[in-house]
């Protein structure tokens, strides 16, 4: 995967990432087109298809809503690197299928617009633009189970389906 | 090996003897929480999961809380796919509009939470019933699927920090205030995937009310959950539901803690977080003066009789300022009740402020009295992020009830004892 960067700070919370006013919806579609507006309101007519959102510490901060992975995915953002996230998006990211990577040297070392490649499967971060590389923290190997299934809803749809027979 | 309350809960439900800190662990749950905002896209993920039935009616609890009565259209079909679920599976816990209220004081005032419990609602202050010794804590949609399908979840368990709190509360301090100065000293991210466990001689004295709002804050120091170790105080709130019977669960005397932090609350001043972290927290003192267009009483965080009472006490009988305006949202239907019984609504009422039905409304920008460009507003509810309470160019403090009464009345930001 590769895209262009947008670059944010720390504490970007759901709120920004998709206001309330907005979560009357949950499809992806009719999320995306209000994805960061309080935030930064030129994000999604600049974003392109496959572009990566880096953000500081504690990303994703505030409310439980699905619809902020969600928002980001309908704009088209391949993946979210940041130094940490909050731990309901986490959780939430690994849910809905929205690539996440904690790395704060990239994070450090990426600059508005630089571009990235990441190898998703290996979490290896390569800033194109600065030449670069990193790797992210590898998630636990419970969860890369369930990623590995195809996510949780996949794996819940195994464990019933084993059970009923 | 010595283990933490918040380890202690987790080993049980994970049917095992005892856990380490950061081991993944699948763990069963006693109470799955959903409202309005949340329950419909659960709905469509349980059924391509291919879900049948929830694990149990009994455990499952939906309340409509958000957006009630329906803002518009589309809330009234987020409400209406809540009710038919909540037909279809049978589930004993649900809430509908007039009887309902914010689910975090709903769901200990039904007798839905108990010392000891493991809860997960999709709603991040769902760690609010730590104040009882229970872990519970925030998830997402899919989560909550998955909690109705297979009624556990997997968890990493978290360390603990112990917050030490010690000295008696100076006039017109709670727990809010307590809340806001421990979230200013650890910062929002201070306890990210961390459980906070309070204890100390000012928790102890702290009233249930004051726990509640204390342990719901806890998520905006980027905490799991929140935990007051049960006590004498939590058997007075539980017996008032004699038929339940739990085990209260405390941390070892020799419990690993991976952060330890004492505060000496004696001289706490009144706090007031300033726009936009809940974190920015400073002494009333140094935001006086600042003028409000609206204030709001109520939320999940001071929502109870007492909050109400207090901000009365700080308005002393007086008008609400004639440039500012002041909503006052019961949190339940008992909470409503309350403030007839009590005569408080009628002082509200009188004073010109405007009593709303119980609903989230205002706390997260939905209805029920969202602010304009530039609006200033002085809320005691918990979040004061950019554009959640209306216009990304409004302005939110958060602050306890005796601010936020002596606030409605001098249209500014105040100190009760200005009043
Ligand atoms: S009152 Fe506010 S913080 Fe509490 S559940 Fe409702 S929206 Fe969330």
């Amino acid at each position: 995967m590769e895209g262009t960067v947008f670059k944010y700070g720390d504490n970007v919370d759901t709120d920004v990432i998709i206001p309330a006013r907005y979560c009357t919806s949950f499809h992806k579609e009719e999320l995306a087109p209000h994805c960061l507006e309080d935030l930064d309101a030129t994000f999604v007519n600049r974003v392109n298809k496959g572009d990566i959102i880096v953000g500081g510490r504690n990303f994703g901060c505030g409310s439980s809503r699905e619809n902020a992975p969600l928002a980001i995915l309908g704009a088209g953002v391949g993946a979210v690197v940041a130094e940490s996230f909050a731990r309901i998006f986490y959780r939430n990211s690994i849910n809905v299928g929205l690539p996440i990577f904690e790395c704060p040297e990239a994070v450090r070392a990426a600059r508005e617009s630089d571009r990235l490649r990441i190898d998703i499967n290996k979490g290896e971060i390569t800033n194109l633009t600065s030449g670069g590389s990193y790797t992210a923290s590898p998630f636990p190997a419970r969860i890369r189970e369930i990623i590995d299934v195809g996510g949780f809803e996949e794996y819940v749809r195994r464990r019933l389906s084993e059970q009923q027979p | 090996m010595s283990q933490t309350i918040a380890q202690k809960i987790f080993a049980c439900h994970a049917g095992k003897d005892k856990v380490e800190v950061d081991e993944l662990v699948f763990a069963k749950l006693d109470m799955v929480l959903g409202t309005d905002v949340t329950v419909p896209l659960s709905v469509e993920v349980f059924r391509r999961m291919g879900a049948k039935e929830v694990f149990d009616p009994k455990k499952v609890v939906l309340v409509n809380d958000h957006f009630v009565p329906a803002k518009d259209l589309a809330a009234a079909g987020l409400s209406k796919t809540m009710r038919e679920f909540a037909k279809e599976m049978g589930v004993f816990n649900y809430f509908e509009v007039g009887r309902s209220g914010i689910c975090h004081v709903l769901l200990p005032d039904e007798g839905l939470v108990k010392p000891g419990d493991l809860i997960v609602g999709a709603d991040s202050h769902t760690c609010t019933y730590g104040a009882l010794g229970a872990f519970s804590t925030g998830i997402g949609s899919t989560d909550m699927a998955a909690a109705w399908a297979i009624g556990e979840l997997w968890f990493r368990v978290p360390a603990t920090i112990k917050v030490e709190v010690n000295g008696d509360l100076p006039e017109w301090v709670g727990g809010k205030d307590v809340a806001l100065f421990i979230i200013g000293q650890l910062g929002v991210e201070g306890a990210l995937y961390k459980t906070l466990e309070f204890t100390g001689n000012a928790i102890s004295n702290l009233s249930m009310d004051g726990r509640f709002t204390l342990c719901n804050m806890a998520i905006e120091a980027g905490g799991k959950a929140g935990i007051v170790p049960p006590d004498k105080k939590t058997a007075e709130f539980m017996a008032q539901f004699p038929e339940i019977h739990y085990e209260p669960l405390l941390s070892d005397p020799d419990a690993e803690f991976i952060e330890e932090h004492v505060f000496d609350v004696s001289d706490l001043k009144l706090q007031v977080a300033k726009p936009y972290l809940p974190s920015n927290a400073v002494g009333v003192d140094e935001v006086k003066g600042i003028k409000v267009d609206q204030v709001v009483l109520g939320s999940c965080t001071n929502g109870r009789l007492s909050d109400y009472q207090m901000a009365a006490d700080a308005m002393k009988g007086r008008s609400v300022h004639p440039d500012t305006r002041l909503i006052v949202i019961p949190s339940t239907r008992d909470v409503y009740l309350e403030l007839l019984d009590s005569g408080l609504a009628e002082v509200f009422t009188e004073a010109g402020a405007v009593i709303g039905p119980p609903t989230c409304g205002p706390c997260i920008g939905g209805h029920m009295g969202i602010l304009a460009e530039n609006e200033v507003g002085l809320y005691t509810t918990n979040r004061n992020f950019v554009g959640r309470n209306g216009h990304p160019s409004s302005q939110v403090f958060l602050a306890g009830t005796a601010v936020a009464g002596a606030t409605a009345v001098a249209g500014e930001i105040a100190h009760p004892d200005d009043i």
